[in-house]
Parts: structure tokens; sequence; C-alpha cells
């Protein structure tokens, strides 16, 4: 007889509801591996997400057992220390259906954060040179891993304060781009997060660095854009 | 504008919370010592009088308080309440003034001014 596993998924949108299911219990078995299964075994009509399965895309992020995590590299035997295995949609964002949820706001605050390069070099320009050691770029090097997977947004409390609040990913992607020597977008970019909504709302709690699948710190980079901000301030370039 | 007012409360916020550090601590000991040694609240005064030191640091202690004071709690209200943002920043100037009065006026007292 083979072993099961009791699952509860969230079904529906902003109102929907837990719905169990049985699904059979197998080693190294990942929290995608179940839903998959529900899916083509027990529920065609289950919506969820995912793309790689191998923690590089970003796009399979959840709420396991209270907590965001990425459910390509969440093993069940890590999660289900009390028997217990319910999986719903990430926090802080719209359900639009089952396991699915709306990423036009996470996406839209990358855009207002001025996340985007603004290339400075002329075509035909040489390499910028820069040290893989300089300060900036381990900087930079310590913020780049960012997959997009919005379980630092999820788990932010601020974002759930205020909906306007930039959030963990948009600001640590502003302070890759802060660090960058190519680029020429800083004066708008430190306008940009240093309003109400920005940098200077974030109160440390640091659950983003902890949930972080790929063990970045985004309280480590807002605190960088906290100072950067300032000192532009005092030069009189805010 | 605001980027920058922002800015400038997070910076004054921080540097009030430093001083804060150290003069909640000294207070703190001053009591303690002053309570210790069974000393009354009127040879607390006559030694606070006329005191220059004293005066500077409870002159930088109160006005400490009522920023730090302000800006936390317009940090709360635009958090916790629907109330607008500019009925919220007048209440923080107002209450920053009443704060700094009210504290300037008790260090003034203890100096000795006006006695």
């Amino acid at each position: 007889m083979v072993a099961t596993l009791n699952v509860s998924i969230w079904r529906g949108g902003e109102r929907g509801k837990f719905v169990s299911y049985e699904v059979p219990s197998r080693d190294d078995q990942t929290v995608l591996d179940v839903i998959t299964h529900v899916q083509r075994h027990i529920d065609p009509t289950l919506t969820y997400r995912f793309a790689c399965r191998v923690g590089m895309c970003g796009s399979c992020a959840m709420t396991v057992n209270g907590t965001p995590r990425w459910t390509c590299r969440t093993h069940v035997s890590r999660v289900t220390g009390t028997g217990r295995l319910e999986i719903a949609p990430l926090q802080n964002l719209k359900v639009l259906k089952d396991l699915c949820v709306d990423m036009t706001a996470f996406f839209d605050k990358w855009a207002r954060a001025k996340g985007a390069f603004v290339a400075t070099a002329e075509k035909g320009a040489d390499f910028v040179r820069i040290k893989p050691d300089g300060r900036r770029r381990r900087q930079a090097d310590a913020a780049i891993e960012c997959i997009g997977c919005a379980v630092c947004y999820a788990s932010c409390d601020v974002v759930t304060w205020n909906k306007d609040y930039l959030g963990p990913a948009a600001l640590n992607r502003a302070w890759t781009l802060v660090n960058d020597d190519r680029d020429g977008g800083n004066k708008a970019r430190l306008a940009a997060v240093a309003g109400d909504a920005g940098c200077h709302s974030c109160h440390s709690h640091q659950s983003c660095g902890e949930l972080c699948p790929k063990h970045l710190n985004p309280t480590a980079s807002i605190a960088g854009l906290k100072r950067a901000t300032v000192l532009a301030l005092l030069k009189g370039a805010l | 504008m605001s980027a920058r007012v922002d800015t400038l409360l997070w910076l004054m916020q921080r540097a009030s919370a430093m001083i804060l550090g150290v003069a909640v601590a000294v207070h703190l000991g001053v009591i303690v010592r002053a309570v210790r040694g069974g000393v009354t609240a009127h040879e607390i005064i006559e030694r606070l009088q006329g005191n220059t030191a004293w005066f500077a640091f409870y002159v930088v202690f109160a006005a400490a308080v009522a920023v730090h004071g302000s800006i936390g709690l317009r940090t709360v209200l635009r958090e916790m309440t629907p109330l607008p943002t500019r009925l919220i920043d007048s209440v923080t100037v107002i209450l920053v003034i009443v704060l700094i009065s009210m504290g300037w006026r008790a260090v003034a007292g203890l100096y000795g001014f006006g006695t």
C-alpha cells in the first residue's frame, strides 16, 4: 500500500477556500511535485504557475504552511514537521485563481523604482572596465541574483500596511543599479526610492532576507539606499 | 519634494535617536542616583539652578524627544490610519512645537529663569 499525504490547497479567488486532497507520499518529493500530481491526476482545473523547476525562473512561489517559499526547491519533508501541508497563493498580491496571483503590482513597482538600466555609453564606445573586487561592484554582486519570485514582497509587513510601498525586490534592484558605474539614471532613481513609499518606510523587520530563496539580503540593500539618499540630500542632489 | 522631506525626516529621526540613546541613559542614571540617595525635589532643583551644563543637556534632550516622538507618531499615523497626509503632517508640526515648548519651559523653570 502506497503511503499518502494529505494536502490542503487554496481553491478559487480572493474569497476561495482550502480543499483537501490525498496524494502519494514519496521520498524527495517537492511541494511543486505535490501540486502537479493534484492537477494531473485529481483535478485538472487547478491553476498554478511554474516554468523551470530548478530555482531559476522565480515563477512558482506560493505560501507553504503560512510561509512564502519557492515550491520547486522546497522538499515536502522540510516543511511537514507537524504532518500538515497547506498551500496557498502568495500574500500581498491579488489572487487570480487558486495558486495564481496577479504579479502586475509587483513588477510595476520595479519600474516605479527606476529599475531599468540607463545606458550612458555612446555607440562604439570601449567597454567600461569595472574591477570585480571594487566596493561598488561587490555591493551590486551581493544583490544581483534576484529571480523576481516575490517571496520577499509577500513576506513584507510594510507592503501589507502600505499598498504603495515599493517593496524589497524593487528597492533591491534599484540598489544594484545605484552601484553600476555604467548607469546614468541615479538622480531620478534616488528621487524615486526616497519618497514616502520608498526606502525610508522600511522597518528592517528582515523577513525578506530571512525568506529569500537566493539568500539575498534586501534589507541591507535598502539600508544602502537610505545612506545614498541621505548623501544625495546633503549634496543638494535630491 | 516628498523625496527630500522624507529623507530629511528619516535623517532627523536617526540623529535624534542617537542623542536619545545617550540622553535617556544619563537621565535614568540621574533618576536612579537621586532616588537611591534620597534627595528631595527641592534639593534637585537647587543643584540644577544656574548649572549651565545641565541646562544645555536638558535643552538638547527635550528637543530630541519632541523631534523623535513627533516623527515617530507621523509614521504610525501614516501606516495605521486612513487620515490624509496633509492632516497628519499638520498634526506633526503642531505636536513638535507643543512638545518643544513644554520641554523648554520646564528646563527654563529648573534652571531658574524668571525666578
